[in-house]
């Protein structure tokens, strides 16, 4: 089971390695990172491995979108599925 | 992995253009809850609706948290009323308080069904179950009832029409101190669609399953920001936009109730295409008509462009959906669209338009406020010219209109929520058609519907 994360917000030092070290903490493996910066703007899409994680869904999805509000990013939480089935045939 | 800007283009969709999932409406048939002492019906009723959508609104909040998208509404549609009510006999606001008590209990903040089926004739229970909506409707707040009063097959019943007449009158002067919320929570049907998930026109057919699970999209705000990215293409191309936008929102649509009916053991039944507007800015079916070209919804045109856009949002998602059906439209309910209530407060959108606009959309005169001087017999007329564009056109119509008690044109009420707010809309009060409607009988059924 795959989830993406999104984080997007304005562009400033640590937001990959607190973002990571918060997926660490439960257990959710990163499988790929794409980010840019466009202007001030950050904007970065993890696919993150949750099949082993220990915390249950809701839990990481607290607790990334807390993150995000400590460190003034947007950061959303959403199963995979979601974006296979709205974009892929 | 996906592609990023495919990736933007959901979070988009849902975090600033207000896509969701309208409903997700479990229908339940009451069949076998049918006794002949009513409060025993009451009883099985009870004990069937809390035991099947026990767990409705926690499966509901989980798939909302796993995939991030919005939830708005857990419903349950249940078997008319009216045929328990042939059963038992007694009086049927038993059952409307029943209902209301299961729907506290289960969480969910709608459940239709407290309906007739009456479009050839009434059968035992019908008259007494339409005499009782003004008081189930006022002395609940969570039931909805609508009455089929018509269909294609069978031509118009115009002594079930006389009667709704009344009933809405009544249902709008008994609940006049609560902005005569009662008639929000009242349809009249023709041609009723048996599988229907929106309210408050929602019931389980007698032809569903025991129980299942029917999903209804929303996403107004969607196609309106996808056209907007298209300011000089011409109408070809902005069909072809709404078709690839509904149907990535009926896809997510076909996820969800998929989703839902294998948590809660419960088959999946339809995805309902309709774009649902809330009274909320940026989720408003008539600022997409203004996008198009209009300068204002209600103008000249308007028939036209919501012909396009409702044909199209059902092109685009009939691919995206194993299994469409209920009454997959745009909805055009007034106090519920930012941009309807706007043109109808400035007097560019009236009532005759409106009518004309149910000939090619979903569902009909929807959540309208008319004077409160307006009569039985007009309300009957309104509610029989609008039958009659739905038998006529094969399509299911509908009337939601809302009196106004002791108000008039320029004023306004206010219903709350998803249900909005509307001005009063003025009506052609002067000629009566009360002859018209007194005379009772049937409109035959008309040519279209031999065509066997």
């Amino acid at each position: 089971m795959k989830a993406i994360v999104s984080v997007i917000g304005k562009d400033t030092y640590g937001i990959l390695a607190k973002v990571s070290a918060a997926c660490a903490e439960c257990r959710a493996n990163i499988v790929d990172v794409t980010q840019s910066v466009l202007q001030d703007m950050f904007v970065m899409i993890m696919l993150v491995d949750i099949s082993e994680y220990n915390c249950d869904f809701a839990e990481l999805r607290e607790k990334l979108e807390s993150l995000g509000n400590e460190i003034g990013m947007k950061i959303s939480v959403m199963h995979e599925d979601i974006f296979n089935s709205m974009h892929r045939i | 992995m996906l592609n990023i800007t495919d990736i933007m283009e959901t979070i988009t969709m849902i975090q600033e253009e207000n896509l969701d999932i309208r409903t997700i409406t479990m229908g339940i048939s009451l069949l076998d809850c049918a006794d002949s002492d009513i409060d025993a019906s009451c009883r099985k009723i009870y004990e069937k609706i809390t035991r099947l959508a026990g767990n409705l609104v926690a499966v509901g909040d989980e798939i909302e948290a796993k995939y991030g998208i919005p939830i708005i509404n857990k419903r349950i549609s249940v078997t008319p009323i009216a045929m328990l009510a042939a059963v038992s006999g007694g009086d049927p606001v038993k059952y409307a308080h029943t209902l209301e008590k299961a729907a506290l209990a289960v969480g969910v903040n709608f459940i239709g069904g407290y309906s007739a089926l009456v479009h050839k004739g009434f059968s035992a229970g019908d008259k007494e179950l339409i005499e009782s909506i003004p008081e189930a409707l006022a002395t609940t707040t969570r039931v909805c009832s609508s009455v089929n009063i018509g269909t294609t097959k069978s031509g118009i019943n115009m002594d079930a029409v006389g009667m709704m007449g009344k009933v809405v009158r009544k249902a709008a002067e008994i609940t006049a101190d609560r902005d005569s919320i009662a008639c929000a929570k009242l349809v009249v049907f023709c041609n009723a669609p048996e599988d229907n998930p929106f309210m408050a026109g929602a019931f389980h057919g007698v032809g569903e399953p025991d129980c299942v699970i029917n999903v209804g999209v929303s996403g107004p705000g969607v196609v309106h920001a996808a056209i907007k990215k298209c300011p000089d293409g011409d109408l070809t191309q902005i069909a072809d936009i709404i078709k690839r936008t509904a149907f990535k929102i009926t896809r997510m649509g076909q996820l969800v109730g998929t989703e839902a009916s294998e948590k809660l053991g419960v088959p999946f039944g339809i995805v309902d295409l309709s774009l649902a507007p809330t009274p909320a800015v940026g989720d408003s079916v008539a600022h997409i008509l203004e996008e198009m070209g209009l300068e204002v919804c209600g103008t000249h045109g308007t028939t036209a462009a919501l012909a396009l856009l409702n044909d199209a949002v059902k092109k685009g998602g009939v691919m995206a959906s194993s299994h469409v059906g209920g009454l997959s439209g745009a909805f055009i309910p007034v106090s519920e669209d930012a941009g309807m209530i706007a043109a109808a407060r400035s007097g560019d959108l009236k009532i005759e338009k409106l009518e004309a606009m149910t000939a090619v959309c979903s569902v009909g005169l929807d959540m309208i406020v008319v004077p409160g001087d307006t009569t039985a017999d007009v309300i009957s007329a309104i509610i029989a010219d609008e039958a009659a564009i739905g038998m006529v056109n094969s399509k299911t119509t509908a009337v939601r209109v809302i009196p106004a008690i002791g108000k008039g044109v320029g004023e306004e009420l206010e219903f709350g929520g998803l249900l909005g707010s509307g001005p009063v809309m003025p009506v052609n009060n002067t000629k009566s058609p009360a002859k018209f409607i007194s005379r009772g009988g049937r409109i035959p059924a008309p040519l279209q519907s031999l065509k066997n």
